[in-house]
């Protein structure tokens, strides 16, 4: 077993607040040094918010445990500050293949568009995501921002007040009292806070196991997504197979309902099923083995007044698609630039309203399809498997039938359609960067246009004239002039303009378009600064 | 004479497809078998055209046309 695991990360310490008379009130305080929970950290301290971390453990997650990160989640680690060390680490992939019986019936390719900084998915186990977020959080420290983490510092109590949150925290030297004007639970499924404060958490729960294993080996497989439905090794359930950085390969095998988890979790009888799986001259170790089922769930609200759920404590998916550490991850997106604005007074508490309702729509989103992929792959009844094993056999004739075929829907950001801070389209533009979507990169030369779009307001102007600054009511929006000129692949007409001669563009602090016209008019864009601050 | 379309051609396929498996949500085989049925004719009579209707029918067969 890798020694990743051992190491405390973020060993206990004696903090001061341990000691103090009365407890201390800190701005915000973090449950969970997950993916989600440092992201928030990170997000808010760049942002000068002093932030608390409390973590029950002091390690990284054991086990691979989320691997595919996506594009979006690239984008929003490079405003975070570690998108390259991902990147570095990670394995590309943008192909895929579709196994079903004894043969391949087809290929994909999810990026067939070029002009992206990042790829649509890198592989990179979660401890190794949370590594490297911890570095970035140790590095922000000592540059001196205010953020600070307690390893062993487990919540045992969480008591929600009008204007603060306060918490009973256990430590290896005993409990201590901490409040905090804000509270994110970024504390997982069995979210303990949302235990404690006696919420509920319902929704569907799917009748199947499937055994995750990684594996390290030398092979020659490409660092493509394979998928198979009903293959010779795995009869009447589905595999996958999927390359990690170091020569680990997650390998996940549908095992139905009625089994013996302690059983099918021993090497004895993993062995023979990979071995099935891979040909027996193929020589492997086993790094990681579990055995999960899932459910589809969320809360109904994501906020309890101070207390806001981040990630997998307020929304759970099937694995299928990738959109549980990716989701969570746009969740800190969303509301760390709101809670900013809040804090700082610039914004009415109600803007946080709006995390509730446009985080609720990604996570329906990315509920509704990740069900309807679990339906694919395990279909419920004898019709079910009837009409998938035809779209299977039509696909492999017929490219009409691929796009039915579903092994999984990628990860993609949430547009928030309808959502109350956009203002309505003003411009006869491309469908994919409407209000509300979050803006897709272009290549300007020899850079890309998201860091340029990074953590503030922003008006991109394409070809169309305005003020270098507005300031409206406490907001300071900033001008980033472009023309179709700076960009030669054409992209940035492609993704901005379409057939309009030219635009402008009011972008949030997450990247996505809050309003757009083909010109700069004042009034509209004034109104527009105020709708996505929640102040109309 | 009209080809019978065979590239993708139904602008979102997963609804398509979820709205499928809901009608046949809770019945049973031969209930399900006789939705396909008529679900076949009714497609086949919008289609209306013969030559089509031959190709399709030759698709189903996993016929390459």
């Amino acid at each position: 077993m890798n020694k990743i695991f051992e190491v405390p990360l973020y060993a206990y310490e004696r903090s001061p607040d341990q000691d103090a008379a009365t407890p201390v009130r800190h701005k915000v305080i973090v449950i969970g040094a997950g993916p989600v929970g440092l992201a928030a950290a990170i997000d808010l301290a760049q942002q000068d918010v002093e932030v608390l971390v409390l973590d029950d453990n002091d390690k990284v997650s054991f086990g691979s445990r989320a691997i595919c990160f996506s594009q979006r989640t690239l984008d929003i680690a490079d405003r975070l500050g570690c998108g390259q060390r991902l990147l570095d680490k990670g394995v590309r992939w943008d192909r895929g293949k579709v196994f079903f019986d004894d043969r391949q019936v087809y290929d994909f390719n999810l990026q067939p568009d070029e002009g992206f900084a990042n790829p649509a998915f890198i592989n990179l186990q979660q401890y190794y995501v949370e590594t490297f977020l911890m570095d970035r959080l140790r590095a922000l420290q000592a540059e001196g921002a205010p953020v600070q983490i307690r390893g062993r510092n487990k919540v045992e109590a969480v008591g929600t007040h009008e204007d603060h949150v306060r918490l009973e925290v256990e430590t290896p030297e005993g409990p201590y009292t901490v409040e905090a004007d804000w509270l994110i639970a970024c504390d997982g499924a069995n979210s303990p806070t949302r235990r404690m404060l006696g919420i509920d958490f319902d929704g569907r729960v799917f009748e199947d196991n499937f055994l995750i294993a990684d594996v390290i080996m030398e092979a020659d497989f490409p660092s493509e997504r394979w998928f198979w439905f009903d293959p010779p090794f795995n009869r009447g359930q589905s595999a996958l197979l999927h390359k990690q950085p170091d020569n680990v390969w997650r390998i996940d095998l549908q095992l139905g309902w009625d089994i013996d988890k302690e059983r099918e979790k021993r090497p004895e009888n993993v062995i023979p099923r990979l071995k099935e799986m891979l040909g027996e001259e193929v020589e492997f170790q086993l790094e990681w083995v579990s055995i999960y089922t899932f459910q589809c769930r969320r809360m109904e609200s994501f906020r309890q007044g101070r207390a806001i759920f981040a990630g997998d404590s307020a929304h759970q998916v099937s694995p299928f698609g990738a959109r549980g550490a990716n989701s969570g991850l746009q969740d800190v997106d969303n509301l760390c630039w709101k809670l900013k604005l809040v804090l700082d007074g610039d914004a009415p508490e109600s803007l946080l309203d709006s995390y509730d309702s446009e985080r609720i729509q990604g996570a329906d989103e990315n509920i509704r399809k990740s069900s309807r992929s679990t339906d694919f792959i395990t279909p419920k009844s004898d019709m079910s498997r009837v009409l998938r094993d035809a779209v299977l056999d039509l696909s492999e004739h017929f490219e009409f039938a691929r796009p039915m075929v579903n092994s999984g829907r990628l990860s993609e950001p949430c547009t928030y359609d309808g959502s109350s801070l956009n203002s309505a389209d003003a411009l006869d533009g491309p469908a994919q960067t409407r209000p509300g979507s979050a803006c897709p990169d272009v290549p300007l030369g020899g850079d890309f246009l998201l860091p340029k779009l990074a953590g503030q307001f922003t008006l991109l102007t394409i070809d169309a004239d305005a003020p270098e600054i507005l300031q409206e009511d406490g907001i300071e929006v900033r001008r980033l002039a472009l023309s179709v000129k700076d960009d030669m692949t054409l992209a940035l007409k492609r993704r901005y303009l379409g057939d309009a001669p030219s635009a402008v563009y009011l972008i949030r602090p997450d990247q996505h378009v809050a309003a757009r016209r083909d010109t700069y008019e004042e009034n509209a864009f004034r109104h527009a600064i105020r709708r996505a601050s929640g102040k109309e | 004479m009209a080809d019978l379309i065979l590239t993708p051609n139904i602008d979102n396929a997963d609804d398509f497809y979820a709205d499928l498996l809901a009608a046949h949500d809770g019945i049973d085989k031969v209930d399900s078998d006789a939705l396909n049925a008529r679900l076949v004719l009714v497609l086949a009579n919008h289609i209306g055209d013969n030559a089509v209707l031959v190709q399709a029918i030759n698709a189903a067969r996993l016929k390459m046309t």
